[in-house]
Parts: C-alpha cells; sequence; structure tokens
C-alpha cells in the first residue's frame, strides 16, 4: 500500500523544526529514520498532514565523550553508527552489546537511536538499555529544554513524556562506576526479530563478592521497560555466588512482573525466559565486574 | 496534492533530477520513475529485504524511505554492480556476489535476490572472510520464499573466496 499525501519539511537547525511543529500542531509529526514511522504510513495506520523530517539536522548527529566519561549522543545518530563507534564500546558496553540485537543491519543503517526510543515499543532493545544505564533525555521545545531521566520517559504502551511540539535531541548516559559489569541478552525465534523476552544487567561489585548496587531490566514483559525492583534490593548488599544469582532471577521471573501472554509466548513461558535470561546476564555481569574490566 | 520537490541524485553513477511528490517511496520511483524494475518489492514495511539498495554505500530498505529524501544521496540499485552492465557475456557482466550466486544455485524465481546482493556487498566488502555464523546473520534480514537458504549461505562462501 502506498502512504496517504501530506507536507513535507526538511528543516535544517533544531529551531526550525520547532516553529514547524508549533505552526501545524497535532498534524505533524516527525520524521527520524523512519523504519518505524514509514511502514505504519505505508498501510495508512498513521496519515500525518505534516512530516517534519529530521535528516537534514547535522547537529543531531554526534558521539561525544565528557573527560569525566559521560556518554553524549544526538538523536538523530543511526543506530549502526552507535554500534561501531569506539565511544560507544569505551564508556557504555552494555549499548554497545545490545546494538546487534535491534532489527537487521539494513534497518539499523537508517534508524535512529532517538527514533527507537521516541517511538517507545515495549519489544524493542534501546528503552530498557537506557533505563538499565540510568541515562537522562534532553528534550527541547520551543525556547525551552528539559530533562528527563530514561525511568520517568516511558509512560505506557507507545506513550512517552514527549509532548507533540517537543524534539528529543540528545541521550546523556552517566559514567559507569568503578568495579561495574554489564550483560545483555534476549531471546527471539529469529536473529533481528522482535525479541519474545528480553533482559539488561548493569552491577557493581567494587571488592571481593560484595555486591554494591544491581539494576535488571527486561523488554518485551510489560507496556514499558520493567526494572526487577525486588530482585534488585535482594542483590545489594548480598554476597554475589550461584544460589544468590539464581534466587534473584526466580524473584525477577516470578514476582518483579506481570508479562502478557499472546500468539509468540504464554505468560508462563515468558516467565520462564525471563528467569533464565536473568541468570545469563546477572553471572556474566558479575564475572565482569569480578574481572576489573572497568 | 500537488506540492512537489526536484530532487538531484546520482542512481548508479549517473545524475539525475526529478520532480517527486513527498509520498512517493524511493522503491516505486526507482521502479516506475527510472525504471530500473531489478530493485524488487514484496512487503512494503520493512520486513522482507526484496527492495533492498545502497544509499551512499550502505544498505537500506527502499521501501520505507521516501525519494525526495534521497536528493543529494548516491544511490546504488542492483542494475549498477556489474563493472560493465551493458556486457552480455564475460566476467565483466556480472558482480562476483552475482557469479557467486549463479554457480551455487543460490536463486530459483529471484524474486528475493537483488535485495540479497545488495545486502551482501557491503558485507562482504567489510567481512572478506566471514563465518557461516556471521553469513546467517548478515541475511538475516533477508526472506527467500523458495531457494532454500543452505544455497544463499553457499553462494556467499563463494563470493567471499571471488572476492578475496
Ligand atoms: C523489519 C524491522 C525490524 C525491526 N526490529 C527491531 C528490533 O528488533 N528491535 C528494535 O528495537 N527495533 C526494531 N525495529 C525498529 C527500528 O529500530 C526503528 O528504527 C526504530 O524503532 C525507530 O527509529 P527511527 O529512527 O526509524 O524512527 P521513525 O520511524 O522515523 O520514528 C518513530 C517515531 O518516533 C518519533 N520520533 C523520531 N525521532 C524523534 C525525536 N528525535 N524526537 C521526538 N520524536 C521522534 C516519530 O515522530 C515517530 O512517531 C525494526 C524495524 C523494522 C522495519
Ligand atoms: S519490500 Fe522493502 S523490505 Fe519488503
Ligand atoms: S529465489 Fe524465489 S524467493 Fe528467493
Amino acid at each position: 500500500m502506498k502512504p496517504a499525501p501530506f507536507q513535507y519539511f526538511a528543516p535544517v537547525t533544531v529551531d526550525d523544526a520547532l516553529a514547524l511543529l508549533a505552526e501545524h500542531g497535532y498534524d505533524a509529526k516527525l520524521l527520524a529514520g523512519g523504519q518505524s514511522l514509514v511502514p505504519t504510513m505505508n498501510f495508512r495506520l498513521s496519515q500525518p498532514g505534516v512530516l517534519v523530517d529530521l535528516n537534514k539536522i547535522a547537529d543531531l548527529a554526534y558521539i561525544r565523550a565528557d573527560s569525566d566519561g559521560t556518554l553524549r549522543i544526538g538523536a538523530m545518530t543511526r543506530q549502526s553508527t552507535v554500534e561501531r563507534d569506539p565511544l560507544t564500546a569505551r564508556h557504555a558496553p552494555l549499548l554497545a552489546e545490545a546494538m546487534p540485537h535491534i532489527a537487521h543491519r539494513q534497518i539499523r543503517n537508517r534508524g535512529t537511536i532517538g527514533g527507537s526510543l521516541a517511538h517507545a515499543d515495549p519489544a524493542a532493545e534501546l528503552p530498557a538499555i537506557m533505563v538499565t544505564l540510568n541515562a537522562r533525555f534532553v528534550i527541547q521545545g520551543a525556547g525551552r529544554r528539559r530533562e528527563v531521566a530514561a525511568r520517568d520517559f516511558f509512560q505506557a504502551l507507545f506513550m512517552t513524556d514527549l509532548a507533540p511540539d517537543e524534539i528529543l535531541t540528545e541521550i546523556i548516559i552517566p559514567p559507569m562506576p568503578p568495579g561495574s559489569g554489564w550483560a545483555m541478552d534476549e531471546i527471539a525465534r529469529r536473529h533481528g526479530d522482535y525479541a519474545l523476552v528480553g533482559a539488561a544487567a548493569l552491577v557493581t561489585m567494587p571488592e571481593g563478592d560484595l555486591c554494591a548496587d544491581a539494576t535488571l531490566t527486561f523488554l518485551s514483559v510489560g507496556e514499558t521497560p520493567v526494572v526487577a525492583t525486588l530482585a534488585c534490593a535482594y542483590l545489594c548488599g548480598a554476597r554475589i555466588d550461584d544460589a544468590c544469582i539464581a534466587e534473584a532471577a526466580r524473584m525477577a521471573g516470578q514476582e518483579d512482573m506481570d508479562p502478557p501472554g499472546d500468539i509468540h509466548a504464554s505468560v508462563a513461558y515468558r516467565r520462564k525466559l525471563a528467569q533464565v535470561l536473568a541468570r545469563r546476564v546477572l553471572t556474566r555481569a558479575f564475572q565482569r565486574a569480578k574481572d576489573g574490566v572497568v | 496534492m500537488s506540492q512537489r520537490y526536484t530532487i538531484r541524485l546520482t542512481v548508479n553513477g549517473e545524475k539525475i533530477e526529478r520532480d517527486v511528490e513527498p509520498r512517493l517511496l524511493l522503491s516505486d520511483f526507482l521502479r516506475h520513475e527510472l525504471r530500473l524494475t531489478g530493485t524488487h518489492v514484496g512487503c512494503e514495511h520493512g520486513s522482507c529485504g526484496a527492495c533492498t539498495i545502497l544509499l551512499d554505500g550502505q544498505a537500506v530498505r527502499s521501501c520505507i524511505m521516501f525519494a525526495v529524501q534521497a536528493d543529494g544521496h548516491a544511490l546504488t540499485t542492483i542494475e549498477g554492480v556489474a563493472p560493465d552492465w551493458t556486457a552480455s557475456s564475460g566476467p565483466e557482466a556480472m558482480h562476483p556476489v552475482q557469479i557467486a550466486f549463479w554457480e551455487k544455485h543460490g536463486l530459483q524465481c529471484g524474486y528475493c535476490t537483488p535485495g540479497f546482493i545488495m545486502t551482501l556487498i557491503p558485507f562482504l566488502e567489510e567481512n572478506p572472510h566471514p563465518s557461516d555464523e556471521e553469513i546467517i546473520q548478515a541475511i538475516s534480514g533477508n526472506i527467500c520464499r523458495c531457494t532454500g537458504y543452505q544455497n544463499i549461505v553457499a553462494a556467499v562462501r563463494r563470493a567471499a573466496e571471488l572476492m578475496g
């Protein structure tokens, strides 16, 4: 099928894009990589009257690291660029590990980091990764700029904190504390498919086997990224061994989530997958912390 | 809606200027406006890979991009990959990846083949000696409904030899 007619604008600055959003209101939609938006337009599930294409705004595509290791990524940076930039591997190795799980190379060559976050698909990898990394998002509106924590950004199924006249411009990833370990894994029917369940872990274990901090987040088990709160609390301050990780994984799968059942996976199967994945990512993350990679 | 844009781009080395309606998909622009019908359309929502082309050397889906967005860019389609596509035979008539698909029976009906080849050319340039695992990942975004993937994987191995 073919998209319905629309007016097209390709501004070259963020200010011009914001002015267009202000002028056209709810009728306007931002176009980033188009990898989620254009399929819905082709099927006429979405029929925006005005498209504001962000692809000509060169100022929105960059990856930079501050001297303290904070990573700043412009919203229009292509997913394949984020995947391959050495700064990603150095400052946000969890993000680097997650990138190849997103779709296929042809999609990542076009899809952007900001587009995936703004789209807020519950099965997408990046929202869960950003929550795990405690990232903050810079959001600009006409004459205003605000920052929101990833945890507060994702509100419901495909719903975020973004107002229709705002643009997500930058993703800020804080440096990991010394003694950190990380891991991400997912189960999908075919490489590149949306995951049935995915899990990401970031842990801190500065000395010995005593866990100082742990964040464990899941994708595809709820409307937004799901943080396994009970499992994380159980791990904090605990001596880490296989039994402890197994118990945390059980809590995550059985107590921390209320996953949906659908034709792809039943509720019980999703819980089981979550438990298996939690064990895998926690084991790898604590091992990395112990090995002192960071 | 009558709003039209003038776009200037390079397609298979040739400079092109056309007026397009913003909603025209790049795949339809290539097929209907430029008559480059080697770029195939299977699903029109980014899933099958049949419409894969190169945008500034990178493989992308042409069915989920608008032609107006190609303004100022360089595209390569299947018609542009052979060293000399006007040649009807001989080594100049086909790209090594095309030769490998031919030798290894990497196609039956051929509907998916242009998409596979456009995906594989940048992949093999970046990874001249891929493992089977890497090959399988590289083609995971392309669907073939009749050949079966064994011969396609064999063709990629052969293409790596020919290019290496
Ligand atoms: C076949 C296929 C498989 C896929 N598999 C996966 C997968 O496994 N995992 C995964 O995570 N994703 C997957 N995707 C989606 C892909 O990652 C998209 O690139 C991503 O979801 C959207 O990014 P985009 O840049 O293409 O945004 P677009 O499609 O251009 O935009 C998406 C939405 O976000 C809004 N938006 C975009 N940028 C901004 C901004 N800066 N500020 C405010 N709003 C903005 C747009 O208005 C639109 O509503 C897949 C896509 C396809 C076609
Ligand atoms: S036609 Fe473009 S991916 Fe199927
Ligand atoms: S050769 Fe027929 S679909 Fe692949």
